[in-house]
């Protein structure tokens, strides 16, 4: 039974479903755009002012808009307890996991693609430091989002109220990874100051929570 | 009678599961020799999904031990368990064929037996291939099958069957009988739980009676073999 081969069917499994159903994709997309759309009314800022606050603008509404897609990856695990047939199985918990939190990626990933233009659109964005820097920014930032918001998505998939549960979990959780994407993303569009200690904050975040979470989710998936 | 067929498969000491302060089990115990049709029976809430949970490493018990193909961990067993539950456990989005390539993935078979594998599984519950139709939007008959499909798939020496005949009907339940008994006939041991003890009356080689979270009785019967 090969490890790779688990995690790659699972995760193929999920970017199936999830294209037949777009439940997760279409629900952030729709949430992503309202807020988009309804900051531009509420706000009129001036360029340099939507230098100083586009970075958390965008990364609260990529955390809650994620949140639709956290809750949704098992959901669809839920019914027809389908989870149960992973879990009789001889397959590890850890490929379910990482093919778990990679399909959340993708699908954040695809929303961000797909919402940064209206964003640069609406508040007329233009960095002034390098933009480059932004890539390993959304990507370190995304996958401190989703891989932490795996986890307790798993964890409070027995309780009662698990959509109020997740935000509960994740949001106090996610503080020092949001200041991180929130102020190197500034400090990329304002190109007053070096984002450098803060992607570094995001990469030790990233390294500590994929590791504990790689450790814990055997106990989470095995829990009744 | 062989000896394959006098060792035990499941061998349960005293077992207890507590929820919270409800107790499903309250210490179960027993010896269920290979390649026999068990059938259990007993009242809502008479801890029989809770046993068959249990033997599937599915439920932990509180106390008590339990040994499942020799095995006393339940991971080095799991690859010879085949488990259907009550809900389908497949994916509604998805084809019979995508469900079971999918988790004959996590069964590890090889990837050049994949295809063969999932056919046979569906062929033997009278099913179509390739019918490419979203399990979603089969009959509930249908889906009974394929369920039983997926618990085939990796040719498991033990069946756990929960509720294998709910909400299909007689002529689908009595074919899923003789499903089951073929099962059996080919030498795995088979566990079902139902409300519904006519429908494997000529096959069962036992019935195991439960209340309140014991085994109250056990009666032998011929076993009708096909």
């Amino acid at each position: 039974m090969s490890f790779l081969a688990i995690t790659r069917a699972t995760l193929a499994k999920d970017i199936r479903l999830e294209w037949r159903s777009k439940d997760a994709i279409n629900a952030m997309l729709f949430f992503s755009l309202l807020v988009v759309v309804i900051f531009s009314f509420a706000f009129d800022p001036t360029a340099e002012e939507s230098r100083r606050i586009a970075g958390g603008l965008v990364w609260v509404a990529f955390l809650f808009a994620a949140i639709v897609a956290l809750n949704q990856t098992w959901a669809r695990e839920l019914r027809n307890q389908v989870l149960d047939a992973y879990r009789v199985s001889p397959a590890p918990a850890t490929p379910l996991f990482i093919a778990k939190a990679f399909g959340n990626f993708i699908f954040v990933a695809v929303l961000e693609a797909l919402m940064t233009p209206l964003f640069v659109a609406f508040y007329k964005l233009r960095p002034l430091g390098p933009s480059w820097q932004l890539i390993p920014i959304a990507v370190l930032g995304t996958w401190a989002l989703v891989v932490n918001g795996t986890f307790f998505a798993a964890m409070s998939l027995r309780t009662r109220a698990r959509e109020i549960m997740l935000p509960l979990l994740l949001f106090p959780l996610s503080i020092p990874a949001l200041l991180g994407m929130v102020n190197s993303t500034a400090a990329v569009l304002t190109g007053e100051t070096s984002p450098t200690f803060w992607i570094a904050l995001l990469v030790a975040y990233d390294v500590v929570f994929t590791t504990a979470c790689l450790l814990m989710f055997e106990a989470v998936l095995e829990a009744e | 009678m062989s000896e394959t067929q006098s060792t035990p498969v499941v061998v349960a000491d005293g077992l207890i599961k507590q929820f919270g302060r409800f107790a499903a089990l309250r210490g179960v115990t027993g010896e269920f020799a290979a390649g026999k049709l068990y059938v259990i029976l007993g009242d809502n809430g008479a801890g029989k999904t809770t046993l068959l949970r249990t033997i599937a490493g599915l439920a932990h018990a509180t106390r008590g031990v339990i040994s499942v193909l020799g095995f006393a961990h339940i991971n080095e067993a799991r690859s010879q368990i085949g488990y259907m539950a009550h809900p389908s456990l497949l994916y509604d989005e998805m084809s019979g064929m995508e469900n079971l390539r999918y988790f004959s993935e996590l069964y590890g078979i090889p990837a050049a037996d994949v295809d063969k594998k999932c056919r046979d599984a569906i062929n033997a519950v009278k099913l179509d291939p390739d019918l490419d139709r979203p399990v979603g939007q089969y009959s509930q008959g249908m889906r009974q099958r394929m369920s039983l499909a997926r618990a085939l798939l990796n040719d498991p020496k033990l069946l756990l069957l929960d509720e294998p005949f709910s909400n299909v009907d007689a002529r689908s339940a009595a074919e899923m009988a003789v499903l089951v008994a073929q099962a059996r006939d080919r030498g795995k041991t088979v566990f079902v739980v139902t409300h519904q003890p006519a429908q494997l009356e000529a096959y069962a080689d036992e019935f195991i009676w439960m209340e309140l979270g014991r085994i109250v009785d056990r009666t032998a019967t011929r076993g009708g073999r096909q």
